[in-house]
C-alpha cells in the first residue's frame, strides 16, 4: 500500500484517456476494490470465508438453532446413560434424532447444542481479545514508530519483555490467582472478561511491532512531510494520515490473530482456568472427553473437529486477506 | 563486539529480574489486593494461627514485597538462611525457595523436571526441522503441482489442530488401539528402549504441529529468496540447479528459520505446557500447570523464572547467530 486511501490521482490520467476507447470504461480502482477483486477469485480463501460466517451465524442464533434441533445445554438427562456405567445408552455415544451428537456421558447433557453455545464463546473472546490486542498494538506501535526517541525506546522494551515472557503459563498464574468475584462482575462474565483482556494483552506486542515498523518508514514519506508542512497537528498526521495507510497490515495480523485466540482459550479451558463449568466451551468439553474417551470416542471428536474448523476456517480466510492485500501480489 | 555482548548481557539480567517481580507481584500483590494470605496457601487453610504466624516469620511474608523480592535474588545468586527463633534451614544457592506443598527445596525439584522437558523438546525438533524444512523446500520448488498443494493443505490442517487433540487421538489410535507405542511411563535410566517407545508419541504430535508450520514458513521464504537477482545471476553463469538451491537459495532461506527455531527452541525448553499435560509428561510445563492449581508460589516462580531465562537467552543466542549467517548483519 504505498499511497494514501483518499488520494485519487490514479483515477486522474484514466479519466482524461476514457473517451478514446468507448468500448471499455477504464476507472480508477482503490487498493481496496483491487484486494477485493483478487480475494473474489480465491476459491479456497472465500470457502474458508463463508465457513467463518455461518460459524458467526450459529455463535448468534445458538438459543434459536437449540431450541429447533437440541435441548438447552445445561439441561441433564440421565435417563439418557446407562446407569452402571454413566455412560450414553444407546450406540455412537447416544446419537439419535433427539441428540443430534449424542450425550455427554456422567450427567447426560445434549452435545449437539453445547458444541452450538460454545461457538459463541470461542468467537466472542476470540474477537474481543483481538479487538484488544489491535487497539493496544496499534496505539503504542504508531506513537513509538512517529515519536521515536525514548518513546520508542520505552515501548520497545515493554514488546521485548512481554514477548519474553511465558506466556501460556502466565495467563494460567494471572487467570488462578483472580478471585471469583471482582468489580460487580461474577461467574463465567467475569472470567470471560479476564480471558479477554489477558489474552489481549499478551497479544498487543505482535500488532505492535508490525505497526511500530510500518510507521517508521511511513513517517518519512512526503504526503506525512506536507501535511506537517501546511500546519497539520500530530494527532491529526497520526490518526488521519498515517493509520489509513496501516489499515491493510492491521487486517491481515488481526484476521491470523482470531485463530490463535481460538487456540489459546480453548487450550485455557481444556487447562481448566478458561470459562467456568456448566457454561460451555470447546476446551472444556475436550477436558471432560479425556476421561471417558475409551468407553465413549465420538464424545471427544466433537469438540476437537469444532476448534479445528473453525481455526482452518479463520487461516484459510486471513491468508487470503493476506495475498489480496499484498502490494507485491505473488502467488 | 565485546561492548555489545555486555549490553546484552546486562539487559539480559534486568530483564529477568523484571520478570521475578512481576511474577511476585502476581502472587503477592495481588492476593493481598483482594485479602487472602499468602501464608493460608503454604500451610493449608485449617492450621491453627500459631502455625501461619510461624511460617509467615520464618519465611518474611510479612516483609515488604521489595524487601522479599531482594531477599529472593540475595538467595538466588548466594543461599539464604531461614530463621525463626531456633528454628533455622539454610538453602544452598541457587536458592528458589521451597516449595509450600510438598516443602522440599525448588531447585532440586526445576532440576528433576529439566530432562524431560529436554529430552521432549530435544526429539521433537529433530523431527520438525528436517520435515518442515524439506516439505517446504519441495513445495517451493513444484510450486502449484498437486503435490505442493496437499504438503500445503496438510501443513495448513497441521497449524489448525490443537496439540491436545491430536495427542488424545494419536494416544487413542496408536497406543490403546493398535498398541504399538506405549504411554511414556519410563525414564531412560530405567529402561531407554521403553523410554523411546513411550516418547515417540509426543514427539510426533508435537513435532506435526511445528513442522506444518516450518514447512509453510520455508515455502514463502524460499519463493521470495528464489525471485531475487542473485538467484538468476547464480544460474546465468552456469551453475547447476542443485548448487543454485543447495547453495545460493538455501542460505537466505535458513536466515529467518533459524531466527524462528531459536525462539521456538527457547520456548519449548521452559515447558510445552500442553504436550506435557496431554502425555502426562512430568517436566516443567507439566509441573507449573499442577503448581498454579495448588497455588504453590516459589515452585510458579522458579518454574517461570527457568521459562524466561531460556527464552531470553535464545533471543541473545539468535542475534550472535545472525552475524554469522548473514554477513551483511554487523553488531554494535
Amino acid at each position: 500500500m504505498t499511497a494514501p486511501l483518499h488520494d485519487t490521482s490514479a483515477a486522474g490520467p484514466a479519466a482524461v484517456a476514457a473517451p478514446e476507447v468507448p468500448q471499455k470504461a477504464i476507472e480508477g480502482r482503490s487498493p481496496w476494490k483491487i484486494a477485493w477483486i483478487r480475494l473474489k477469485r480465491d476459491k479456497v480463501a472465500l470457502a474458508g470465508g463463508v465457513v467463518v460466517l455461518l460459524l458467526i451465524l450459529v455463535a448468534l442464533f445458538a438459543p434459536l438453532i437449540v431450541g429447533l434441533l437440541g435441548h438447552p445445554p445445561e439441561e441433564l438427562h440421565e435417563d439418557m446413560l446407562d446407569p452402571l456405567l454413566g455412560l450414553p445408552a444407546g450406540d455412537w455415544g447416544g446419537m439419535s434424532g433427539d441428540f443430534l451428537l449424542g450425550v455427554e456421558p456422567v450427567n447426560g447433557r445434549d452435545v449437539f447444542s453445547r458444541i452450538v453455545y460454545g461457538a459463541r464463546i470461542s468467537l466472542l473472546v476470540a474477537f474481543l481479545s483481538a479487538f484488544v490486542a489491535v487497539g493496544l498494538g496499534t496505539f503504542f506501535g504508531i506513537i513509538a514508530g512517529y515519536f521515536g526517541g525514548w518513546v520508542d525506546a520505552a515501548v520497545s522494551r515493554v514488546m521485548d519483555l512481554l514477548l519474553a515472557f511465558p506466556q501460556l503459563l502466565f495467563i494460567i498464574a494471572l487467570i488462578s490467582v483472580i478471585p471469583s468475584k471482582l468489580w460487580g462482575f461474577e461467574g463465567s462474565g467475569l472470567r470471560i472478561a479476564v480471558l479477554v483482556l489477558v489474552i489481549g494483552f499478551f497479544g498487543w506486542p505482535y500488532i505492535g511491532r508490525i505497526v511500530r515498523g510500518q510507521t517508521l518508514s511511513l513517517r518519512e514519506r512526503e504526503y506525512v512531510e506536507a501535511a506537517r508542512s501546511l500546519g497539520a497537528g500530530r494527532m491529526y498526521i497520526l490518526f488521519r494520515e498515517l493509520l489509513p495507510n496501516l489499515v491493510a497490515p492491521i487486517t491481515v495480523y488481526s484476521t491470523l490473530m482470531i485463530p490463535t485466540n481460538v487456540l489459546t482459550e480453548a487450550a485455557l479451558s481444556f487447562l481448566g482456568v478458561g470459562v467456568k463449568p456448566p457454561t460451555p466451551s470447546w476446551g472444556e468439553t475436550l477436558s471432560t472427553a479425556v476421561r471417558t474417551y475409551e468407553d465413549d470416542p465420538l464424545f471427544m471428536i466433537f469438540p476437537g473437529v469444532a476448534i479445528f474448523i473453525t481455526v482452518l476456517a479463520f487461516n484459510l480466510f486471513g491468508d487470503g486477506v493476506r495475498d489480496a492485500l499484498d502490494p507485491k501480489g505473488s502467488r | 563486539m565485546l561492548a555489545y555482548l555486555i549490553r546484552r548481557f546486562f539487559a539480559v539480567i534486568v530483564m529477568l529480574l523484571v520478570i521475578t517481580l512481576v511474577t511476585f507481584g502476581i502472587f503477592f500483590l495481588f492476593p493481598k489486593m483482594i485479602g487472602t494470605d499468602p501464608a493460608l496457601y503454604f500451610v493449608g487453610k485449617q492450621s491453627d494461627p500459631a502455625a501461619i504466624e510461624g511460617i509467615r516469620q520464618k519465611m518474611g511474608l510479612d516483609d515488604p514485597i521489595l524487601v522479599q523480592f531482594g531477599k529472593f535474588v540475595v538467595g538466588l545468586v548466594a543461599g539464604r538462611t531461614y530463621a525463626n527463633g531456633s528454628d533455622v534451614t539454610h538453602c544452598a544457592a541457587p536458592c528458589f525457595g521451597y516449595s509450600f506443598k510438598t516443602e522440599q527445596e525448588v531447585w532440586p525439584l526445576l532440576t528433576d523436571w529439566l530432562p524431560v522437558t529436554l529430552s521432549l523438546a530435544a526429539g521433537a525438533v529433530v523431527l520438525w526441522v528436517i520435515g518442515g524444512v524439506a516439505t517446504g523446500v519441495i513445495s517451493a520448488l513444484k510450486r502449484g503441482t498437486v503435490l505442493d498443494r496437499s504438503a500445503m493443505g496438510i501443513a495448513l490442517a497441521g497449524v489448525s489442530l490443537p496439540i491436545y487433540f491430536t495427542g488424545m487421538l494419536a494416544i487413542a489410535l496408536f497406543s490403546d488401539q493398535l498398541g504399538w507405542f506405549g504411554r511414556p511411563e519410563a525414564t531412560f535410566a530405567d529402561d531407554p528402549a521403553k523410554w523411546f517407545n513411550g516418547m515417540i508419541l509426543p514427539w510426533v504430535s508435537l513435532a506435526f504441529l511445528y513442522a506444518a508450520m516450518y514447512a509453510r514458513l520455508t515455502r514463502a521464504t524460499m519463493l521470495e529468496v528464489l525471485n531475487e537477482d542473485y538467484i538468476r545471476t547464480a544460474r546465468a553463469k552456469g551453475l547447476t540447479e542443485p548448487v543454485v538451491i543447495g547453495k545460493h537459495a538455501m542460505r537466505s532461506t535458513m536466515t529467518p528459520i533459524l531466527t524462528v527455531l531459536g525462539l521456538d527452541l527457547g520456548a519449548l525448553m521452559g515447558g510445552a505446557v500442553l504436550t506435557e499435560y496431554t502425555f502426562s509428561l512430568h517436566g516443567l510445563g507439566y509441573s507449573a500447570v499442577r503448581a498454579i492449581s495448588e497455588h504453590d508460589l516459589p515452585v510458579i516462580l522458579g518454574i517461570t523464572l527457568i521459562s524466561a531465562f531460556f527464552v531470553v537467552a535464545a533471543n541473545l543466542i539468535v542475534d550472535l547467530m545472525y552475524a554469522v549467517i548473514d554477513p551483511r548483519v554487523r553488531l554494535s
